[in-house]
C-alpha cells in the first residue's frame, strides 16, 4: 500500500492560467469549497506569456463595433468550423468580463477619453484588444491571481496530476497526483472537477509553449471516457522568433503588425499582397498606399494583408521560405522599424524591444526582425457544452485552450484571453451548480494504487530509455511530419513513430528519487504528450482537406461537406485498458470518425448574408 | 514537405558549475558540455539535464523572461536563467551557477519560494471609488494614461523574487521575514498607492506591519530587476515620504488622493515621471558575498547532445564547500 495525503472540496480546478483562476473566483463566489490545483508556481502558467490584448467588442475607439461584428469575425476566422453557440456567448459576455477585471486592479492603457484602450489584430474587422502594452497576458493573470488570494482560495501548487478518478456510473470524482517538491502522493476528492490545464504545443520542437503544455488536461479527459473534437487543428503563429536556435519559436506579437509593422521578403517586397484569399478579397487593401492609410482611419482604406487571420499568413509566410525568398536563418522580416519613430515602438511594444534586445542582439527600432511560424494553440481540444462547459462525462468541466469548438479551425489573435474569462467564468457556475445537486464522493482505493504504482515502476528498471531522447524523438517526428502542411502518407509515418515512441516510453528507467527530480516529471508528462499527438495525427489524416490550422498538400482545398462535421476522438472503454505508458489506456485504443457540428439558427446565419 | 530540422552548430566546451543537493547539503558539481551558438544560460542546463544528469532540478516555465520561474545566482549575480546569454560570460573559466541564497533550498537549482506568497496574502486588494454617472453610462471607469502609468511601471514585475532575494534586510536576517514584506510586495503595495480608484489607506499597515521603514535604499533590488523597474526610487522612496507625511498630516494625504482623480499640475506631473536613475553597476564580486566560482567539486564531461558520454574527471572533494549556499557562515 502506498501513501498519500488526501483533501477533500467541492469543486477542485486543475490548472492555474486564465481559464482556471477566473472559474475558480465565480465557484467561491458561489460559496463552494474550492481549490485550485497547478503544475507550476502561482502565476505562472502560459497566460503570462499572451501579449497582444483581449478582443471585446467594448467600442471604445471605433463605435461602430459590437457583438455581432464580433462574432461574424471570429466564425469567418475559423472557417465555420465553430461551436456557434460558444462563438456568440463570447463575443456577448466578452465586454463585461473585461470591465470587471478593471474593477479587480487591471489597469489597461487609456484611450484620450479615458476609457480602456483597443488595438488592431488580424481578422478583427475594428480595433477590438484592450492591452497593457505587450503584456497583456501578465496583466490578466496578476489581476486574476491577487482576486483570487484576497478571496481566500486555497491553491496547492507544483502539483503533477497523473489521473482522474471516477466513481461506479463513471462520473469524475477527483483526481491523484504528486507534490513535485516532495515526490509525496496526494489524492483530491471533489464533486466536480474543471480542465483548465491550457495546450499541447510542447509535442513539436519549434512552439511559443512553456514546458507545461503537454496537453494533460486533453488526455485525462479523454483517458476518462470524454470526447475530443478537431485536435488535427493547430495554430502556427506566423510571426515566432527564429534566431538564434535557442530562442526559436518564441512568440512575436501580433500587435507588431497592429501597430504598423509589414513582412517582407529577402527581396524587400511585401509579400502578402500575393497571398489574399477570395474569402477575404472584399476587405484587404490592394496596394500598400491603401493598407497604409488604414492605420490612422479605418474609413480612408481597407486592411492591410498583413492583418489577415493567423492561419493565411503563416502558410504564406512558409510558401515564401520554400520559394527561396526567405531571410538568413530561414524565416522573413517582419519591419516596424522603418514604420513607426523608435519612441513609438519602446512605448508601444516594450517586451517586444526587450526580448529582441536581450536575446537577439536585435533592435528592433533600427532593424527588421527575423520571423517564421511557431506552434501557438490548439483549437480542438474537450468536447463541451456551450453554456454550461459540461464534457460528454458527468462531473468533468473544461474551459480555455483545452476545450474545443469556440474558435473552428482557426483562432483569431485576442480570441484567446477573452475565452479564458468568459468561459472561465462559466466553467465555474456549470461546476458549482453540479456539485451543489451532489451528495459526498467516495474514492475507489484500489483506483488510486494502481495509478501510484505505475508513476514509480520507472525507478524499479535497472537500466530502460532516456525520457528527454524520447521527447526529443517525439518533437522532431510533430515537427517535420504533422506541422504547418501535412500530407498523407508522412502522417501515417508519423502514427508508426508515435506508436513506437509509446512503446520505448513505457520502458523508461530513472534514478534520483520522486523529490523535485525533472526526469521523472518528464516521464509523467510523457503519456499525455503521446496521447494528444497521436490524436492530432489522426485526426490531420482523417479530415481530407485545407481549413485554417489543417493544411493538408494532398488536399489544398477546403471541401465543404467536411466544413460540417467534427472529427470526434474517443476510447470506448478506457478503464478496461491499461496496456499504455504508466498504466493509461494505449494510444491504440483511441478512435476518430466525423459527426456533424451544430446547426447555426437562421438570425445568426443572417449576419453572414449581409453585407459589409 | 516534411520539414527540415535545423541542427545547432557546435565549437569548443563550455563548463557548468552547477550547485547540486538538497536542505541536508551539497556540492558544487561541474559539467563540461558542448558550445553552442546563441545559448543563454537555461539552454545549457536543459542540456545538462537531457544527458548527464535527468534529475538536476530546475524550475523554469517560458524561457522569455516572461514568467520569472528560472531565478538563480550565476557567477555570483542575481539573475534569470533564461535572460544571460552564454555570450556574456567568461566561459575560459567555469560558469557557477548556484540556486537564490534568501530562501531555503529544495534540490539543486530550486529553492522554496513560499515566504512570498505567504507576504502577498497580507496586502489588501485594490477597494475602487464608486463610478460616477458618465462612467456608468460609457460602462466603465476614466483615467488618463498619464495617471495610470506610475502604477503600471509596478505591474511589469513578474514575480521573480530576485528582489526579495537580495534585499539585505532579509537575506542576512532569516528573523526578519516575519515583520518585512520585501521591495516586490513594497512595489506592490505602491502600484495600488498610486492607483487612480483605490480608496485605502495603506500607510499604517506599510509602517506597522510590512517593515518599511526597515529598507535602507541601498538599491539592490532595482540593480538585479530584470524588468528594470525603478523599485527604490519610484516605489519604496515615494511611499516612505507618504508614511512620514502622513504621520505628520493627514490633511496631505487626503489632498494628494483626491489631487490624484483629478489633472495633475505640471510639477506634480513631473514629479510623478519614472526616475531616470543612472544604469545599474553590480559592485565587484556579486552581491553580498555570494558564491563565486572556485576549484573543486565533481566534473562530468558531455560530448554529445544525445548520445550520454559520462566521464567523471577529479573525485568529489569530501571537505565541505565553504562557498556552499547552505554554509550558515555566509
Amino acid at each position: 500500500m502506498h501513501e498519500y495525503e488526501t483533501h477533500d472540496f467541492d469543486v477542485i480546478i486543475l490548472g492555474a492560467g486564465g481559464a482556471g483562476l477566473r472559474a475558480a473566483i465565480e465557484a467561491r463566489a458561489m460559496g463552494l469549497r474550492t481549490a485550485l490545483v497547478c503544475k507550476s508556481l502561482l502565476g505562472k502558467a502560459h497566460t503570462v506569456m499572451a501579449e497582444g490584448g483581449m478582443a471585446a467588442a467594448m467600442g471604445n475607439v471605433y463605435s461602430e463595433d459590437n457583438w455581432e461584428v464580433h462574432f461574424r469575425d471570429t466564425m469567418r476566422g475559423g472557417k465555420m468550423l465553430n461551436n456557434w453557440r460558444m462563438a456568440e456567448l463570447h463575443a456577448k459576455e466578452a465586454p463585461d468580463r473585461v470591465r470587471e477585471l478593471e474593477e479587480w486592479g487591471a489597469i489597461f492603457d487609456r484611450t484620450k477619453d479615458g476609457l480602456i484602450l483597443q488595438r488592431d489584430f488580424g481578422g478583427h474587422r475594428y480595433a477590438r484588444l484592450a492591452h497593457v502594452g505587450d503584456r497583456t497576458g501578465l496583466e490578466l493573470i496578476r489581476t486574476l491571481q491577487q482576486k483570487a488570494v484576497a478571496d481566500g482560495i486555497e491553491v496547492f501548487m507544483e502539483c503533477k496530476v497523473l489521473r482522474l478518478l471516477r466513481d461506479e456510473q463513471g462520473a469524475v470524482n477527483g483526481m491523484v497526483g504528486y507534490w513535485r517538491p516532495s515526490g509525496k502522493f496526494v489524492v483530491f476528492k471533489a464533486k466536480s472537477v474543471v480542465l483548465a490545464t491550457g495546450g499541447v504545443g510542447k509535442s513539436w520542437m519549434y512552439t511559443s509553449n512553456s514546458w507545461e503544455g503537454t496537453g494533460d488536461g486533453h488526455a485525462m479527459a479523454l483517458w476518462a471516457g470524454a470526447d475530443l473534437i478537431d485536435m488535427e487543428c493547430i495554430q502556427f503563429h506566423p510571426t515566432g522568433m527564429v534566431w538564434p536556435l535557442s530562442v526559436r519559436g518564441i512568440l512575436v506579437t501580433e500587435g507588431v503588425r497592429g501597430d504598423g509593422g509589414v513582412l517582407r521578403n529577402s527581396e524587400g517586397n511585401r509579400f502578402m499582397f500575393d497571398y489574399i484569399p477570395p474569402m477575404f478579397q472584399a476587405e484587404t487593401a490592394d496596394s500598400p498606399e491603401e493598407a497604409d492609410r488604414w492605420y490612422d482611419d479605418h474609413a480612408a482604406g481597407r486592411r492591410p494583408p498583413e492583418l489577415l487571420p493567423r492561419d493565411e499568413v503563416a502558410r504564406s509566410i512558409n510558401a515564401e521560405v520554400k520559394a527561396g525568398r526567405g531571410s538568413p536563418h530561414g524565416g522573413v522580416f517582419l519591419d516596424i522599424a522603418s514604420r513607426r519613430s523608435a519612441e513609438d515602438i519602446r512605448r508601444r511594444l516594450p517586451s517586444m524591444y526587450h526580448q529582441f534586445k536581450e536575446l537577439a542582439g536585435v533592435d528592433i527600432t533600427a532593424e527588421a526582425m527575423e520571423v517564421g511560424p511557431t506552434c501557438h494553440y490548439i483549437m480542438g481540444g474537450v468536447r463541451v457544452d456551450a453554456d454550461s462547459t459540461a464534457t460528454t462525462v458527468a462531473g468533468l468541466f473544461a474551459a480555455g485552450e483545452v476545450a474545443g469548438g469556440m474558435h473552428g479551425s482557426n483562432r483569431l489573435g485576442g480570441n484567446s484571453l477573452s475565452d479564458l474569462i468568459v468561459f472561465g467564468r462559466r466553467a465555474g457556475i456549470g461546476a458549482s451548480e453540479f456539485a451543489q445537486g451532489r451528495s459526498d464522493v467516495t474514492i475507489d482505493e484500489g483506483q488510486v494504487q494502481e495509478v501510484i504504482e505505475a508513476a514509480i515502476a520507472p525507478f524499479e528498471r535497472e537500466s530502460g530509455e532516456n525520457p528527454y531522447e524520447i521527447q526529443q524523438s517525439l518533437q522532431e517526428t510533430m515537427q517535420s511530419l504533422v506541422g504547418i502542411i501535412r500530407t498523407g502518407s508522412e502522417l501515417e509515418d508519423a502514427l508508426g513513430k508515435i506508436e513506437e515512441l509509446e512503446d520505448r516510453a513505457a520502458n523508461v528507467a530513472l534514478s534520483g528519487g520522486t523529490k523535485y527530480n525533472p526526469g521523472w516529471n518528464l516521464t509523467t508528462d510523457l503519456p499525455s504528450m503521446l496521447t494528444v499527438s497521436r490524436c492530432t495525427a489522426m485526426g490531420a489524416l482523417e479530415r481530407k482537406e485545407s481549413r485554417g490550422g489543417q493544411t493538408r498538400n494532398d488536399f489544398p482545398t477546403p471541401d465543404p461537406e467536411m466544413g460540417k462535421v467534427n472529427f470526434v476522438e474517443r476510447i470506448a472503454d478506457p478503464a478496461a485498458d491499461t496496456s499504455g505508458v504508466g498504466g493509461t489506456p494505449s494510444i491504440r485504443s483511441i478512435t476518430v470518425q466525423p459527426e456533424p457540428i451544430p446547426v447555426m439558427p437562421a438570425e445568426l446565419q443572417a449576419l453572414f448574408e449581409e453585407a459589409h | 514537405m516534411a520539414e527540415e530540422i535545423i541542427r545547432s552548430t557546435q565549437s569548443g566546451k563550455v563548463t557548468m558549475r552547477l550547485w547540486r543537493g538538497d536542505e541536508e547539503g551539497g556540492d558544487f558539481v561541474e559539467y563540461v558540455m558542448p558550445a553552442q551558438e546563441g545559448e543563454v544560460v537555461l539552454d545549457v542546463i536543459h542540456r545538462v539535464q537531457a544527458t548527464a544528469a535527468p534529475d538536476l532540478a530546475c524550475r523554469w516555465n517560458c524561457k522569455a523572461g516572461k514568467c520569472g520561474s528560472c531565478s538563480a545566482e550565476i557567477n555570483g549575480r542575481p539573475s534569470l536563467m533564461c535572460m544571460t546569454r552564454m555570450d556574456t560570460l567568461d566561459t575560459t573559466v567555469p560558469v557557477t551557477v548556484a540556486p537564490m541564497r534568501s530562501f531555503p533550498i529544495l534540490r539543486d537549482l530550486v529553492t522554496d519560494v513560499s515566504y512570498n506568497y505567504e507576504v502577498a496574502k497580507r496586502i489588501p486588494p485594490l477597494a475602487p471609488r464608486e463610478k460616477t454617472a458618465d462612467e456608468v453610462e460609457a460602462g466603465g471607469y476614466r483615467m488618463a494614461q498619464i495617471d495610470v502609468e506610475r502604477s503600471q511601471e509596478f505591474r511589469k514585475c513578474i514575480e521573480c523574487f530576485l528582489c526579495q532575494n537580495v534585499c539585505h534586510v532579509t537575506r542576512d536576517h532569516e528573523e526578519n521575514k516575519t515583520a518585512y514584506a520585501g521591495p516586490r510586495y513594497f512595489i506592490r503595495s505602491a502600484e495600488l498607492e498610486m492607483h487612480p480608484l483605490d480608496t485605502n489607506d495603506r500607510r499604517q499597515l506599510l509602517q506597522e506591519e510590512q517593515g518599511l521603514s526597515m529598507c535602507n535604499i541601498t538599491k539592490c533590488c532595482t540593480e538585479v530587476c530584470p524588468e528594470h523597474i525603478k523599485i527604490t526610487d519610484n516605489a519604496i522612496i515615494p511611499l516612505k515620504e507618504r508614511v512620514v507625511d502622513a504621520k505628520y498630516d493627514p490633511v496631505a494625504w487626503l489632498g494628494r488622493k483626491i489631487r490624484n482623480r483629478t489633472k495633475k499640475t505640471a510639477s506634480e506631473a513631473a514629479a510623478l515621471a519614472p526616475a531616470q536613475g543612472p544604469a545599474a553597476v553590480m559592485p565587484p564580486g556579486g552581491v553580498h558575498g555570494i558564491p563565486q566560482p572556485h576549484s573543486g567539486g565533481t566534473t562530468v564531461v558531455v560530448e554529445e547532445l544525445v548520445d550520454v558520454d559520462v566521464n567523471v574527471l577529479s573525485d568529489v572533494t569530501e571537505t565541505p564547500d565553504p562557498t556552499s549556499p547552505n554554509n550558515p557562515n555566509l
